[in-house]
C-alpha cells in the first residue's frame, strides 16, 4: 500500500493538509472527519480500517495526538506521505501561533488582552475536565474491571497531588495493571 | 536572556493552600538544547495526552512556569488553530529563545515520537491481537484520565485568584461544560463563540474595577 502517490498527488496533499491547518481548532483531531473524506471517501487513498487505525496507533504511542497525521501520510505513500502530512498540518498553524503569540506578549499590559487571559481561564480549565470525561468513557460502560479503573484513576490523582513523581512511573504501574488483566 | 536557577528548591512547589499565590518561576531553560531534552522527555511520556505531563514537568518539576503561566499560555494555544501542546511548545520555545527555541521546542515534541509511531504503523498488525498489549494500553489509558484530572484539580488555584471573582468563573465553566462536554458542539464552534463572550465579560469586569480603583 506504500508509495503509491504520484508527486501530483502527493502536492494535492499537502496543500489539502495546509487548508486543514488553519481550520484544526481544538487540535488536529477535530478535523478528522474532513480528512476521512478527503483521504477514504473522495481520493480512495486510504480503507476506513487504515484510517481508524491510524488514529488508534497515535493515541496509543507516546506523543501529541497530531502524529495521527503523519501515520494516515505513511499508510497513503510511505515515508514522503508522512513527511508531507506532518508539515502540512503544522505549517500553517505554527506561523498563526508564533505571530499571535509574540503579539499578544507585546500587549500583555493592555485591557484587551488581561480580558483575554481572565475571560479564558475558566474556559480552559472546564475544558480540561471534559478531556477527562471524555477519556474515561471507554472505561465506564462495557466490560471493563470497574475497581481496576477507579483504583488507578484515584492512585494516580493522589500522587500528582501529594507528590513530585514522575508519570512515567504512574504509566509503568497502570501498564502493568492491565497487562495482567486488572484492568 | 536572565538565566537564573535555583535547582535546590525546584521539587518543592507541592499543591497547598490554593489562595496562596504562586511563587514566581524559579527557574528558566539555559539553551534550546535544554528545551529540546526537556520537551523530548515530556512528549515521550504523554500516553494518552501530553498536556497533563506539560503541566508536571514544566510548572511542577522545573519550575519554567508558574501555574497562572501555564494556564494563560494554553488558553491562547488551544484558542488558536493547530495541535494544543504543539502550539505550547512553540510559544514556550518562542518567548525563551526566539526562532531558535521554538524549532527546538517543536523538534523536542514531534521527532522522537514521529520515529515510534511510524515504526509501530510498520509493525502494527503483530502486536494489535495480543492480551496483554491491548490490557497494557488500557491500564495507561486509565492513568491518563487521572492525569488529567490531577491537573484540572490544580488549575482550580489559578481560577479562586480569577479577577471575575468564584461566580462568574463557575458560570462560564459550567457553560463551556454544556456546550462542549454535554450538546458536544464541535470546538471550531464553541470556542470562539464562548471565548469572546467570555472575553467581553471579562473586559466589561476588569474595566469596571479599574475605574472603581
Amino acid at each position: 500500500m506504500n508509495s503509491t502517490l504520484a508527486s501530483g498527488e502527493l502536492v494535492q496533499l499537502f496543500g489539502h493538509f495546509m487548508m486543514l491547518s488553519l481550520l484544526s481548532i481544538g487540535g488536529a483531531m477535530a478535523t478528522a472527519p474532513e480528512m476521512h473524506r478527503y483521504l477514504v471517501v473522495d481520493r480512495g487513498w486510504l480503507s476506513d480500517a487504515e484510517f481508524t487505525s491510524a488514529v488508534a496507533l497515535a493515541q496509543a504511542s507516546p506523543g501529541p495526538n497530531v502524529l495521527f497525521v503523519p501515520v494516515l501520510g505513511f499508510q497513503a505513500a510511505g515515508s514522503t506521505g508522512a513527511v508531507a502530512a506532518l508539515v502540512g498540518i503544522l505549517l500553517p498553524s505554527t506561523l498563526l501561533s508564533l505571530t499571535v503569540s509574540r503579539w499578544g506578549t507585546r500587549r500583555r499590559d493592555t485591557l484587551q488582552v488581561r480580558a483575554f487571559t481572565t475571560g479564558l481561564a475558566p474556559v480552559t480549565v472546564a475544558l480540561i475536565f471534559v478531556a477527562a470525561w471524555v477519556l474515561a468513557q471507554p472505561y465506564l460502560g462495557g466490560v471493563s474491571h470497574l475497581p481496576g479503573f477507579f483504583g488507578l484513576v484515584g492512585l494516580t490523582v493522589v500522587a500528582m497531588l501529594t507528590t513530585a513523581m514522575s508519570p512515567i512511573w504512574l504509566i509503568c504501574a497502570g501498564a502493568l495493571v492491565g497487562a495482567i488483566g486488572w484492568i | 536572556m536572565i538565566q537564573v536557577s535555583v535547582p535546590s528548591q525546584r521539587l518543592q512547589i507541592l499543591p497547598n493552600d490554593p489562595r496562596q499565590a504562586d511563587p514566581a518561576p524559579q527557574a528558566t531553560p539555559r539553551s534550546p538544547t535544554e528545551l529540546f531534552i526537556a520537551f523530548t522527555l515530556l512528549a515521550l511520556q504523554g500516553f494518552g495526552g501530553v498536556l497533563a505531563v506539560a503541566q508536571r514537568e514544566l510548572v511542577d518539576r522545573r519550575g519554567w512556569l508558574t501555574r497562572e503561566e501555564f494556564l494563560d499560555t494554553y488558553s491562547l494555544a488551544q484558542l488558536l488553530p493547530g495541535p494544543n501542546v504543539v502550539n505550547m511548545a512553540l510559544m514556550l520555545g518562542d518567548r525563551y529563545f526566539g526562532w531558535r527555541g521554538a524549532l527546538a521546542s517543536l523538534a523536542g515534541m514531534l521527532l522522537a515520537p514521529l520515529l515510534i509511531v511510524i515504526a509501530l504503523a510498520a509493525g502494527y498488525r503483530h502486536l494489535a491481537d495480543n492480551a496483554a498489549v491491548t490490557g497494557a494500553l488500557r491500564g495507561m489509558g486509565a492513568v491518563a484520565v487521572g492525569l488529567m484530572l490531577a491537573m484540572g484539580l490544580k488549575m482550580l488555584a489559578p481560577l479562586r485568584r480569577n479577577p471575575m471573582g468564584p461566580w462568574v468563573c463557575m458560570l462560564i465553566a459550567a457553560a463551556t461544560v454544556l456546550l462542549v462536554g454535554v450538546w458536544r458542539v464541535p470546538l471550531v464552534w464553541a470556542l470562539p463563540g464562548i471565548g469572546i463572550t467570555s472575553w467581553w465579560i471579562a473586559r466589561t469586569l476588569l474595566a469596571r474595577q479599574e475605574r472603581d480603583a
